[in-house]
């Protein structure tokens, strides 16, 4: 199967799950030990974990599929910023704890859709790391959709800060659509959807979570592009990965 | 006397008694495994029944220890009270004969 | 510990004879090992008691994150990332678990909660200690959980029953908090230089403040004397530091690191280490807010919960108008 195919493709794929998943997963893990009520603070602790668990899953098979024995680690901790390919949306900072879950659901509603299209792919890998990730994600997104809409239909207070992080977040959800050459590459192997094809579902059950929310979705928001291309990322990614890299950078080739 | 109790603890103590903004106690039962009954594992606090649960998924069953869960919000627990613990337990002492063990069959007899 | 010097009654234990009915009653139950249960009778002291003490543990649970978490985003790989941020997650469900056991005592979580941020209430020591190299997670696992458990397990036993429960689950989740920790100074103990380094200066910083966990000697303490009579306190604190110096020299050795303590010596008379105390002017000091880190953990927890209270508010207000839709469908 992957002999067939374009490599540099499928691997630009893979590190673009993979770095979502990772920086994501990193910026989830910031909360532990800081969240309003220990309940939540024990749920996004597990969606962080699930969402590293799912980074090494996919790592691991970028760097096999890389072939210059390099592990899931070396990618996680040793490439620079430009090398990233996560969308903007998962590097943007924590803001509040509505911010962050507003956040989370925007990724969540879109990676229910992607991961159920994955569990069909052409790779068995991908399809295997699909099935579990997406059991993970249904869990996630119900969770992160049930703290929006009782945000958004809680106080006052509460509303405005949702509606205030959907403002801000919403220009960064039209780049987890954006198709490329890597993507026809996956849609004609099979691999993976063309990421356009998702967006009237998401559309559709966003539309639904935010309505129960009583939260408007911006019209004609602007979209902010280049973090799966790793052509532009926003400066809050040179930071995490100054935070996140320090020991290996600082030792390098220690066992830890 | 009555020998039911509202509830399965003491009443809060606090000298203020604002109204209470704290999310509500609920008391967790959690199935191990296929076939057993629930069991109180322990108690969370949510805002809702259905927030309940999640929170148990999360905060009970960390190390996979269940495949369902009961949440009860801790003021709808009956409970029965201590000081009548003698009248309520005690006659059931006495009655040694609903246990097998009461009984001496021969080992001839055999399984029984 | 956890709980460190828990005030109870600062009267001593009564005699038999200076008991009420109801207090001998209470006494024969636990000296029987009959578990006390929320609603049964029991002394108010006893029930004031437990409550500073399993609270003051659900604290220290709490702001037991805060060390540890201050190296989640900086763990080393992913693998190390997961099992930290597991462990660190683990002790807010341990601070739960216990303000559940406290709340069975007619207490609200937000009243303790209230009570930690206005310095009412206390939690261990330990906590107003930074962790600066990256070893500190392994000396803090290996250490300080090692000392949590010495005292955690014999609690287990402690006569009230929803507080034995909560220590029951706790011992069960923390038998990997300790070796993860161990796990960490053995590949820092076998790595490079600087890795060696890093490890032997967390335990050069670790190694008073873990024995001064347990407290100072209450050997002559009445309140000591009462907890111990009321099963609420099992161990001595110094037969537990014993115990602790006792079972942590040898891994000491294995590492091949060195106890800062030269006059830490094996006494074959005794059967034990002899070693020197921590300074108590230090604890005494820490525990009345001095500490390295006091004001940064009290600042945290008060931020969390300030920065909080508009999520829990809304979330709950959400609920109460859903209940309301649904009364009136």
């Amino acid at each position: 199967m992957t002999e067939t195919i374009d490599k540099t493709a499928l691997l630009q794929f893979l590190l673009r799950m993979g770095d979502n998943t990772l920086i994501l997963g990193h910026r989830v893990s910031e909360w532990c030990g800081h969240s309003p009520v220990l309940e939540e603070d024990i749920a996004l602790a597990n969606t962080a974990l699930d969402l590293i668990g799912q980074t090494q899953l996919w790592l691991d098979y970028a760097a096999e599929v890389q072939g210059e024995g390099r592990t899931a680690d070396d990618l996680a901790f040793l490439r620079d910023a430009w090398d990233f390919r996560n969308v903007l949306l998962v590097e943007l900072p924590n803001g509040d704890f509505g911010q962050t879950l507003m956040r989370q659901f925007l990724y969540d509603a879109w990676a229910s859709i992607m991961l159920g299209r994955l569990q069909k792919s052409a790779d068995e890998r991908v399809r295997e790391i699909a099935e579990k990730a997406a059991k993970e994600n249904a869990y996630h997104v119900e969770r992160s959709a049930d703290t929006v809409v009782g945000l958004g239909d809680g106080t006052e207070e509460s509303h405005a800060r949702m509606q205030a992080a959907l403002d801000y977040l919403y220009p960064y959800v039209g780049e987890l659509f954006e198709s490329d050459a890597t993507d026809a590459a996956m849609a004609e192997a099979g691999i993976a959807p063309d990421p356009a094809s998702l967006r009237a579902e998401y559309d559709a059950f966003v539309g639904r979570v935010m309505a129960e929310a009583t939260l408007t979705i911006p019209e004609k928001a602007y979209v902010h592009r280049g973090g799966r291309s790793g052509t532009m990322h926003t400066e809050h990614l040179g930071h995490l990965l100054c935070t996140m890299q320090w020991l290996q950078r600082a030792y390098p080739g220690c066992q830890w | 006397m009555s020998s039911v109790s509202p509830s399965a603890y003491p009443d809060t103590e606090s000298e203020k008694k604002p109204e209470r903004k704290e999310w509500p106690l609920w008391e967790i039962f959690i199935r191990g495994q296929h076939g057993m009954s629930h069991r109180h594992v322990g108690s969370l606090h949510a805002p809702d029944a259905e927030m309940a649960i999640k929170n148990a998924r999360d905060v009970y069953t960390r190390r996979n220890e269940g495949v369902s869960i009961w949440a009860v919000e801790s003021r709808h627990i009956a409970a029965t009270v201590p000081s009548e613990k003698g009248p309520l337990f005690e006659p059931s002492e006495s009655k040694v004969y609903r246990h097998p063990t009461f009984f001496d069959i021969p080992d001839e007899v055999g399984q029984m | 510990m956890y709980a460190q010097m828990v005030k109870s009654t600062g009267k001593g234990v009564k005699t038999r004879e200076e008991m009420s009915e109801d207090e001998r009653a209470f006494q024969d139950k636990i000296d029987a090992d009959t578990k006390i249960e929320p609603r049964d009778w029991m002394p108010e002291e006893y029930r004031k008691t437990l409550v500073r003490q399993i609270g003051q543990h659900a604290h220290s649970e709490i702001v037991g994150q805060l060390p540890e978490g201050n190296w989640i985003t900086r763990a080393p790989t992913l693998e190390r990332k997961m099992i930290l941020l597991a462990k660190v997650q683990d002790e807010a469900g341990h601070g739960l678990y216990l303000y559940c056991a406290a709340e069975t005592l007619g207490v609200s979580r937000d009243d303790l909660t209230e009570d930690l941020l206005s310095g009412k209430m206390k939690y261990s020591s330990i906590f107003n200690y930074p962790t600066l190299n990256w070893a500190d997670i392994g000396a803090v696992g290996w250490l300080v959980d090692g000392a949590a458990i010495m005292n955690q397990v014999p609690l287990q036993r402690t006569s009230y029953g929803p507080y034995s429960r909560a220590m029951i689950r706790i011992c069960k989740e923390e038998s990997f908090h300790q070796r993860q920790g161990y796990d960490i100074m053995m590949k820092m103990a076998q790595g490079s230089p600087e890795q060696k380094r890093m490890a032997q200066d967390a335990l050069d910083r670790f190694w008073y403040p873990s024995l001064m966990m347990f407290g100072p000697s209450d050997k002559d303490s009445v309140h000591s004397a009462q907890s111990m009579a009321w099963k609420i306190k099992i161990n001595t604190n110094d037969e537990l530091r014993q115990k602790f110096v006792d079972q942590t020299v040898p891994q000491a050795e294995y590492l091949g690191l060195s106890i800062p303590d030269p006059d830490l010596t094996w006494n074959e008379e005794t059967g034990h280490y002899d070693f020197t105390e921590p300074n108590w002017q230090e604890f005494f000091d820490v525990i009345k807010g001095n500490g390295p880190c006091n004001t940064e953990r009290m600042n945290d927890r008060t931020r969390a919960w300030e920065d909080g209270r508009w999520v829990r508010e809304g979330l709950m207000a959400h609920a109460r108008k859903k209940a309301a839709r649904t009364a009136a469908e």
